[in-house]
């Protein structure tokens, strides 16, 4: 427990890093960013309106160190500020807008590829310099040297517009009523095709080469050779001897492969109009929507720190040396 | 890694070259794309000039057609490459360097200085970093110094991970507690006994990272955070974006730059896997282990090598 404890304290740490750098970020930008923002809102607000705002963003007249406790203390009650782009909607809201869309793509994105992925690295490591071993670590080293986004805008070219299989962006169709009915759901599912096939091809190769290296090094140990001898049925051998033991090192770097496989899914969204995170961040800086820009930021870093040592507490339960070590 | 100090980085990156092809090819594809950046923009005309009609298919007078406001596609190709290898190099090198003033001090001195720059360089590798990016970019006034401090800010921590954990072994080899017995001072243990000897694992991470930075700016730019009015392949495909050249149909406006980017990518990682299978010991004994044991009639295919003399 300790261990996990330990964790979480660096976790907190990160998270404190974070709100500080978003804190003093736009307080070291060149020039008052309080004129910028308040020059746009010229002839929109009241002189007690923009005051409202000034507040709202924590831009008061107080000193400093009295403005960064003011801030932690609202961003500890989730009062991220007003969106100026979406004014008076509190920025919370209109994260929430996207979320759910952000969790659905990037989330079954990232579970597909880390299936697909790590059942292919099982596949290319038994099989050692079968067809699989030789060919897919070299195609998807291939395809990652293509930008995320890049092959995203491809796929849309070829499956959108060339083939017309798919539709060319947002979420759902335009004259449907969100509800869970079936019409609907496939045509979630439609849309978001071309999106989780980017996703899922840029980042299968990453847990296929962590799978495959840890199987190599499981498979030439004694229980598994043991296990070879006592006549087990190979497919036992493959899936519940050596497999199971080689996931470790991939639930491992589950964590860190997060927050690379959240950016990428970020560009995604926005080639194809996705009204998630990454489609509201980009919309936010286009507006220079200050608030809304930096609060998606506290709110991504915070999920993915969330989400990190959630993966810690796995590793703990899954591998009894983490255990161990700690007591 | 020897333990020995190594004259010059840069020879096993010859010898990688000269005995792997796949290694030659990395660095054929690489010595491509840096004569095209340097000479290239001597034979193309003005990128930003406007010269037919938008969105004009490839033909003989435009080779790869025009984008969607009558430039020519071709020359903004070349002239790019200048600029996004330009910034992706010294970007590679600057986070690799950030990497080790910060990694090797962890490791070699330990202790609290340890806990300290150890703890700054996991916050940094736990903290999304694209998102970070974008915040930091959009307050910045845009240009390539913006990006290449955001690509640096945001890109150092592995770096600094990998080379203190080298570190940490290298002071436990013999040599240094030697030069140490010998009253060496801690600087220069760490500046001719152990830096000599990562120089191989940082020429890989240079590569490594130019990959990385190479990718992250055209990203960063696609998304509108560079300067959109300088030409680099990253504005090209953002320009790509915003005139609808996709939901248009003209893929030559985003494909060929796309290719270049994966070409170098592609290059520089080909480079490094050959560097890699002459540095490393185990890697390089894997090709002569299997025809061992393929010569006497053992099935090699389940093996892993360990560095021995089976010669």
């Amino acid at each position: 427990m300790n261990h996990l404890l330990k964790r979480l304290f660096f976790y907190a740490g990160a998270a404190w890093t974070a709100l500080t750098l978003n804190f003093f970020l736009p307080r070291l930008m060149p020039g008052d960013p309080a004129t910028a923002l308040f020059a746009r809102f010229a002839g929109r607000l009241t002189p007690e309106g923009l005051q409202a705002l000034r507040e709202a963003f924590g831009l008061t007249d107080a000193p400093l160190w009295k403005q960064y406790f003011t801030y932690l203390a609202h961003v500890l009650r989730g009062d991220l500020g007003v969106s100026i782009a979406y004014f008076p909607a509190p920025v919370t809201q209109v994260i929430g807008t996207g979320l759910a869309w952000t969790l659905f793509l990037a989330g079954t994105g990232v579970v597909l590829s880390f299936i697909i992925g790590s059942l292919l690295g099982v596949v290319a490591a038994w099989w050692r310099r079968g067809w699989v071993d030789q060919w897919l670590p070299s195609f998807f080293a291939f395809l990652g040297a293509f930008p995320y986004f890049w092959l995203a805008m491809v796929a849309l070219w070829i499956f959108g517009f060339t083939l017309g299989w798919f539709p060319l962006g947002h979420a759902y169709a335009d004259d449907m009523a969100p509800g869970f009915t079936f019409a609907f759901v496939a045509d979630v599912f439609r849309h978001a095709a071309l999106p989780l096939l980017t996703v899922v091809l840029a980042t299968l190769g990453g847990w296929l080469l962590t799978m495959r290296n840890a199987m190599v090094a499981v498979l030439g140990s004694d229980f598994v050779n043991l296990a070879r001898a006592k006549g087990l049925p190979p497919r036992t051998v493959m899936l519940r001897y050596a497999a199971r033991n080689a996931l470790l090192p991939s639930i491992t770097g589950f964590g860190m492969a997060l927050g690379y496989v959240l950016g990428g899914s970020l560009l995604t969204e926005v080639v194809f109009s996705y009204p998630g995170q990454g489609y509201l961040l980009v919309q936010a800086v286009r507006n220079q929507d200050y608030p809304l820009m930096q609060g998606i930021f506290v709110f991504i870093t915070l999920a993915v720190l969330a989400a990190n040592w959630l993966v810690d507490v796995l590793t703990w339960w899954l591998d009894a040396r983490t255990r161990e070590s700690a007591s | 890694m020897s333990t020995k100090p190594q004259p010059s980085p840069f020879a096993p990156l010859v010898r990688a070259v000269r005995s792997d092809p796949r290694a030659a090819w990395g660095a054929g594809i690489l010595a491509f794309f840096l004569v095209l950046a340097v000479f290239g923009p001597l034979f193309v005309g003005d990128p930003t000039a406007l010269v037919g009609v938008p969105l004009q298919p490839p033909s003989w007078q435009h080779l790869l057609g025009t984008n969607g406001q009558g430039q020519d596609v071709l020359a903004q190709l070349v002239v790019g490459t200048r600029v996004s290898l330009a910034l992706g190099f010294t970007v590679g090198v600057l986070v690799v360097l950030v990497g080790a003033l910060v990694g090797v001090p962890a490791g070699y001195f330990g202790g609290r200085v340890d806990g300290v720059l150890s703890g700054l360089f996991n916050v940094f590798l736990v903290l999304p970093g694209l998102p970070l990016a974008i915040v930091i970019a959009a307050y910045l006034p845009s240009g390539p110094f913006t990006l290449g401090l955001v690509l640096v800010v945001t890109g150092w921590a592995w770096n600094a991970r990998v080379l203190r954990a080298q570190t940490l072994t290298l002071r436990r080899r013999d040599f240094v507690a030697a030069a140490r017995v010998m009253g060496e001072s801690r600087w220069r243990i760490l500046a001719f006994e152990i830096m000599p000897n990562m120089t191989s694992l940082i020429v890989a991470q240079v590569i490594g990272s130019t990959v990385y930075a190479i990718g992250a700016q055209v990203g960063l730019e696609f998304l509108g955070l560079g300067d959109v009015s300088a030409v680099t392949w990253g504005t090209n495909l953002y320009w790509a974006q915003n005139d609808s050249a996709l939901l248009t149909g003209a893929w030559w406006t985003f494909a060929p730059t796309g290719l270049c980017i994966a070409l170098v990518g592609f290059g520089l990682t080909l480079l490094n896997n050959g560097f890699d299978e002459v540095t490393n010991p185990r890697l390089r004994l894997e090709r002569s282990w299997r025809e061992f044991l393929d010569a006497r009639g053992h099935e090699a295919s389940r093996s892993t090598p360990v560095v021995r003399d089976h010669d």
